[in-house]
């Protein structure tokens, strides 16, 4: 095994250049835990630590350009107001070592369908900015996972940040677990309201391939609010709406049996958190409820 | 095979044949001959293994060796001296104020009082400066301690929450030690302990507090 240690992002490109099957090693929360069990024996691991921009995030006028790195702590700490759909997720990320370590990087390098940050990231829309020596390019987030622990990256490309749309409105998160900290989701449920556009967007987590969004779900969904004049009104959400909504939602799930749950559970607690949470987010949007940041 | 040069409790140290797999956590233990931090589910579940990383804390088991070169780790062993520290003058920032390897390595646990010899009667060596840190004492004094296995990152990781919030709640001590297991599930003890040294810093004269 070879120990790459780049000191600037050119360096770490031509590295990952020259050697294209290195892992990259940042926060180390996944790459360790497979070199520890003997998983995993890569030829050379990349070391990112000493590309400091990595670990930096800039707020522009629409999006914030989250460096890979950034820990989930300083999102949570410092992003909430920009990001509360990412900073409730980067809370339930396993504990406060773990959170000072691991980023939004790792989960898309690793793309578990697991991942705490995916639901969030799809749900408030954002663009994965990868880099090779040949160039830079972003990437959708709907077009990055492409299936079970895959994702759009070519061997070459390192992820240097995402580009997260700011929250234009309420944002929520939901996660199954048998207790608050260190548990892989058993599911998730992001949600993010977009008054700008009038549209809603979602994200579901551990109950499918990849992380995906709940397209009809939401297609019903905004066509109801749009027909029913309800960001203008902001009346209650009928509940046969929200019902509606939550049987899509679930439909849209396509988990398995595993240890952490079965597939019947998963599909019953997708639709219970996309209408609880879409129940949070309305409130909030309708002025009367909890805040946008939530509670975790 | 590597060599990382790195900061430890205060003292620059070297550690050579690194394998470039190897974690802090194994570097620690094998290598600078440094136990106190424990190993024991090498996947980042139980904190046992808990150091501070630049200050920050981690879990030495994920993190690379090669990763901390030229990096500061404090270590359970250090945490005496780095409260101390601390306490004095905010930190020690030169690195020419810290723990020696040698000391380190002889650490034992004596009353802070620092009254005749070490409870085994050995210790011979060990520095006069390495006392308890008040965390440490507060386990003691509370009865925290069951097997000892969960001990030192519990230390590491209530010491930290301490620096940066004096006067937690018990939501806060919670969610600071919610990475750390212990398996004699003695956690309420354990929360007296941290609960106790928060008490007790409070009750401390106000100099030069972080």
């Amino acid at each position: 095994m070879d120990f790459l240690r780049p000191a600037s992002w050119e360096e770490a490109l031509a590295a990952k250049a020259e050697h294209p099957t290195a892992v990259p090693i940042a926060g180390g929360t996944d790459v360790m835990v497979e070199i520890n069990f003997d998983h995993r024996r890569p030829a050379y691991l990349l070391d990112l630590n000493r590309v400091g921009e990595l670990n930096e995030w800039e707020v522009g006028e629409e999006t914030v350009r989250l460096g890979a790195s950034v820990p989930y702590t300083r999102i949570m700490e410092e992003l909430r107001a920009e990001l509360p759909g990412l900073a409730l997720a980067s809370h339930t990320v396993a504990s406060p070592q773990i959170r000072n370590r691991g980023g939004v990087g790792g989960n898309l390098g690793t793309a578990s369908p697991a991942g705490d940050a995916h639901p969030a990231l799809l749900a408030a829309g954002c663009e994965v900015e990868v880099e090779s020596v040949r160039g830079s390019r972003r990437i959708p987030i709907d077009h990055f996972y492409t299936g079970v622990k895959r994702n759009a990256l070519a061997a070459d490309e390192l992820i240097r940040a995402v580009h997260i749309k700011k929250a234009d409105g309420p944002q929520q998160y939901s996660k199954v677990g048998t207790r608050n900290a260190m548990v892989i989701a058993v599911c998730a449920f992001g949600i993010a309201l977009h008054p700008e556009t009038r549209t809603v967007r979602t994200g579901i987590g551990s109950a499918a391939p990849t992380p995906i969004r709940a397209k009809a779900a939401e297609e019903f969904l905004n066509a109801a609010l749009d027909e029913g004049g309800f960001w203008d009104s902001k009346k209650i959400i009928t509940p046969s709406v929200a019902k509606q909504f939550a049987e899509l939602a679930s439909g849209a799930a396509n988990p398995i049996d595993d240890v952490r749950g079965t597939a019947s559970y998963r599909r019953h607690a997708v639709g219970i958190m996309a209408r609880r949470t879409l129940g949070w987010t309305w409130e909030s949007y309708r002025g009367t409820g909890r805040s946008t940041e939530g509670v975790a | 095979m590597m060599r990382v040069n790195f900061t430890v409790n205060g003292r620059q140290q070297e550690a050579d044949d690194v394998w470039e797999g190897e974690s802090l956590l194994y570097v620690l233990r094998e290598r600078m001959g440094l136990p106190g931090s424990k190993n024991a589910c090498e996947q980042g579940e139980c904190g046992s293994c808990t150091v501070r990383l630049d200050g920050v804390p981690v879990c030495s088991c994920l993190v690379a060796a090669g990763q901390v070169e030229g990096r500061d780790v404090v270590t359970v062993e250090g945490l005496a001296d780095f409260a101390r520290q601390r306490d004095e003058h905010g930190g020690c920032a030169s690195g020419a104020c810290g723990t020696s390897l040698q000391d380190a390595r002889q650490w034992q646990a004596r009353p802070s009082g620092g009254a005749a010899g070490s409870p085994t009667g050995e210790g011979g060596g060990a520095s006069p400066r390495a006392a308890l840190s008040p965390i440490q004492q507060a386990f003691i004094d509370a009865g925290a301690v069951q097997c000892g296995f969960c001990t030192p990152g519990l230390l590491v990781a209530a010491d930290e929450m301490l620096e940066k919030n004096p006067q937690p709640t018990d939501a806060d001590i919670r969610e600071a030690l919610s990475g750390n297991l212990c398996r004699c599930t003695g956690y309420e003890k354990i929360l007296d302990a941290v609960r106790l040294a928060a008490a007790r810093q409070d009750r401390a004269p106000q100099e030069g507090v972080v």
